[in-house]
């Protein structure tokens, strides 16, 4: 059962109540794809993913990006429950778009890196460690259901 | 995963502009890893204040960015021009070394937040290799 303390659980909010889904999901998704390129394989149906302009404008990508985001949405508001939340999830991503449990690590150190650059100083160490915390349970989570 | 040409020249390139910040991006790093991954601070066990900023802490941010300073000029060939640095590490320092992966993505996290129009997806892709080798360069005399 994770522990999550009144501060810990203001800065999750803050961070995502302040956020733009599109801008922050499209940069985090298109990232991961230019960085770690052999997460491209779950995109093969995208479009040109052909070099990194490509994939910054991919309109698929961004949409994407978006729809991620927005499933952190859950978590951000069942943070107490983030396991049973996304057990059905973790079955899809498993069962259905077989995953590699690996790459939700990927994707979440992106968008760190993403929200740092939008933060600026204000990603203070302990905002980040919080963050941090916060997505290692959510790629817990996902990654619970595989068998 | 080796460098390309172009992974050197974007390299070099952006180290430009990050030497002049390199003491200041050393220390933030330094005190992130402690911070986030209190694991690490297993290793500072005989400094007396470990807290993010701390005198301690910007020294040996410095130091470190010293090594990466040498490394961008060693780039061609990290194994070679960083035997002395992987030898510390591995008889003297005895770092895990897990514990690269660690600082380096505090110091991607970093470099986004001092650069963040500058470290593009593509520079970013550039620097988590250079680091990956950099690291890979210091691991080679560990057995």
């Amino acid at each position: 059962m994770v522990e999550w303390t009144e501060q810990e659980r203001s800065i999750i909010t803050n961070i995502f109540g302040n956020l733009d889904y599109e801008d922050v999901g499209s940069k985090a998704l298109s990232r991961c794809l230019i960085v770690y390129p052999w997460t491209q394989r779950y995109f093969a149906s995208f479009g040109n993913l052909y070099n990194a302009e490509a994939i910054k404008t991919n309109p698929n990508i961004a949409a994407h990006g978006t729809k991620v985001l927005h499933g952190l949405d859950r978590a951000v508001k069942n943070m107490d429950n983030i396991k049973a939340t996304y057990a059905e999830l973790s079955v899809l991503h498993s069962e259905k778009l077989h995953v590699d449990p690996d790459n939700f690590k990927l994707l979440a150190d992106c968008l760190t890196i993403v929200i740092a650059a939008k933060l600026g100083s204000a990603f203070s160490p302990e905002i980040q460690a919080t963050f941090q915390k916060f997505l290692a349970v959510v790629v817990s989570a996902l990654g619970r259901q595989y068998h | 995963m080796s460098l390309t040409a172009k992974d050197k020249e974007v390299v070099k390139a952006f180290w430009t502009k990050l030497a002049p910040k390199a003491d200041d991006v050393g220390a933030d790093a330094l005190s992130r890893m402690l911070v986030v991954y209190p694991q690490t601070k297993t290793y500072f066990a005989h400094w007396k204040d470990l807290s993010p900023g701390s005198a301690p802490v910007k020294k040996h941010g410095k130091t470190i960015m010293g090594g990466v300073a040498d490394a961008v000029g060693k780039i061609d060939d990290l194994t070679a021009g960083l035997l002395d640095l992987s030898e510390l590490h591995a008889f003297t320092l005895r770092v895990d070394p897990a514990n690269f992966k660690i600082l380096s993505h505090n110091i991607l996290v970093v470099l986004a937040i001092v650069f963040p129009n500058e470290f593009t997806p593509e520079v970013h892709v550039a620097l988590d290799k250079f680091l990956g080798a950099l690291s890979r360069a210091l691991a080679e005399k560990y057995r």
